[in-house]
């Protein structure tokens, strides 16, 4: 196996805001507790980061959606950083990891604070909160072919992958409504969950079509709320307190049309050969993955990554989820552990690289997997984005 | 309560590239570029044929003539007045199937819209634009 640069970088530290539908501060609050509680839990002080990157940067728009960028919580820190970097054009939101990573193999940096903002619950409070377009004005960018259409959400533009994914495999509600049963069952035991009472096949039946397929349980919850982490160079992370989170592997290609109307692996999203690039890096085989803390943005983004990382064949999600009994906590693949986006709230796939953490470290409480695991595959998405990892506890 | 009208529609910004597409409807006409070298479309239109690299590419008008690749039915009121369900759809171009226009299926209950069903396009006005929409192809 050839060196790949990811492996000589780590997990050492992860902080997460209080999550809620309605924060008691503001969003540069929230990411200020976030980014805080990391570096201490790295056993690092601030001066001792010098990176800091997030997705998809700062869009101060009122939305939500990315609520602080780099440069506000730099200043916010007063911190001194050999290099930085947010944006959204990147392989899904961690995008921000993969170009932490690139920095600390070309000597940039050490440690890189890596930070995700949502504010959308309050957003959708005081206004409209949409951060696709504005009613009134003209649209440019690609997204100009989709605005005229009434396309007020992504959940519009999911739908239609999601569509053609039921149209191709079969897949029936009633199989479906095992991701959300099973997500808000362990969000039950996450004390920082934003929804946490039990839900039944019944529930999720009854749950309003936004736009067929996706139910209202089938989406996630907008939440305000933050998370940050560091990543430090292996030799760093190895004298720090936490044991490393080694980034075993990671996917971020893109070799699809990048467009979400002419993406041509439409039903199964960009995930199938950047979950291929993946596999290419490591040793390690499906076989070796004790948990999967998979995106969710909507329930059939999970079914996606279970069939594109190859836990199960295409178009089998449906059979593999089957009574819940193999992703549930005790089962041969738990998956989204802490509750996911669905009912621990949107933190847009930082939710589940701390969820990684905390069940590698053994922190899960009530929710932690039995056995110790040590490896988790986890996975980021949303039509052409995608962008996956593999993270080894060492 | 009081009646909301419904929302208008959300225009594109025109630019060289893609004015033809938002104005071919004035005279009936939905046009795609199209490579004059291979004979390939382009689109989103790009004066560049990603085939054989040709730059001969330019607007050509097509038949109208579409499938639908993928759909959903919309029944979220998004917006004050938003006249729910609507169906947005994908559609494939009859001359070649890699093209695929971003539409509202109308002239067809939402329930009526299926996966592969053959539509054809119509336009309407909006502003200096005209946005194409697809409807069911009648049945001779
Ligand atoms: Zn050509």
């Amino acid at each position: 196996m050839s060196r790949y640069s990811e492996k000589d970088t780590a997990i050492v530290g992860i902080g997460m805001s209080e999550v809620s539908r309605g924060a008691s501060k503001s969003a540069l609050a929230l990411t200020v507790d976030a980014a805080l509680e990391a570096i201490t839990d790295a056993g690092l002080t601030r001066a001792d980061i010098d990176g800091l990157a997030t997705w998809p940067g700062e869009h101060a728009n009122g939305s939500g959606f990315s609520a602080v960028g780099c440069a506000t919580l730099q200043d916010a820190l007063r911190l001194e950083v050999n290099w930085y970097a947010g944006g959204g054009e990147a392989p899904g939101q961690y995008g921000a990891v993969f170009n932490a990573i690139g920095a600390i193999a070309a000597g940039l940096c050490r440690n890189v604070l890596i930070f995700r903002t949502m504010y959308e619950a309050t957003a959708r409070k005081t206004g409209f909160a949409n951060a696709l377009m504005k009613p009134g004005q003209r649209q440019g960018g690609p997204f100009a072919w989709y605005a005229p259409y009434h396309t007020y959400a992504a959940a519009l533009q999911q739908a239609l992958m999601f569509n053609l994914y039921v149209e191709k495999s079969g897949i029936r509600p009633e199989q479906v409504a095992q991701v959300p049963i099973n997500q808000r069952r362990n969000a039950s035991l996450n004390p920082k969950a934003v929804y946490r009472t039990p839900i039944t096949l019944d529930d999720y039946l009854a749950s309003p079509i936004i736009a067929t397929p996706l139910r209202l349980y089938d989406c996630d919850v907008p939440c305000d709320g933050a998370v940050a982490i560091v990543v430090s160079r292996m030799d760093v992370a190895r004298t720090l307190p936490n044991p490393p989170v080694r980034i075993e592997a990671v996917g971020s290609s893109m070799r699809y049309r990048n467009s979400w109307a002419q993406l041509d692996a439409f039903d199964t999203q960009a995930q199938p050969k950047v979950a291929k690039m993946m596999w290419s890096r490591t040793d390690l085989t499906t076989k070796d993955v004790d948990i999967a803390q998979l995106y969710d943005g909507f329930t059939f983004h999970t079914l996606n990554w279970l069939e594109n990382f190859g836990f199960c064949e295409r178009y089998g999600a449906k059979d593999f989820i089957a009574g819940g009994t193999r992703i549930a906590l005790e089962g041969e693949l738990p998956v989204n552990t802490g509750g996911g986006a669905l009912s621990g709230g949107r933190l847009h796939a930082y939710g589940a690289v701390h969820e990684a953490c905390t069940q590698l470290w053994g922190r899960g409480g009530a929710r932690q997997v039995k056995g110790e695991p040590s490896v988790c595959a986890t996975s980021t998405a949303g039509g052409p984005l995608a962008g996956c990892m593999l993270l080894v506890r060492d | 309560m009081s009646h909301q009208s419904a929302p208008r529609r959300v225009l594109p910004l025109i630019d060289g590239d893609n004015r033809t597409f938002w104005t071919g409807g004035e005279h009936g006409r939905l046009t795609i570029y199209r490579c004059g070298e291979c004979g390939y479309y382009v689109h989103p239109p790009v004066p560049f044929c990603p085939k054989c690299e040709s730059r001969k590419v330019a607007p050509e008008p097509v038949s109208g003539r579409a499938r639908v690749f993928s759909f959903t039915v919309n029944h979220k009121a998004w917006l004050p007045g938003l006249e729910e369900p609507y169906v947005l759809a994908l559609v494939t171009l009859a001359e070649q199937d890699d093209v695929r226009l971003v539409t509202n299926i109308v002239g067809c209950p939402p329930d009526g819209v299926t996966f592969d069903m053959e539509v054809e396009v119509v336009f309407e006005p909006a502003e200096d634009l005209w946005v194409p929409l697809f409807r069911p192809v009648k049945a001779p």
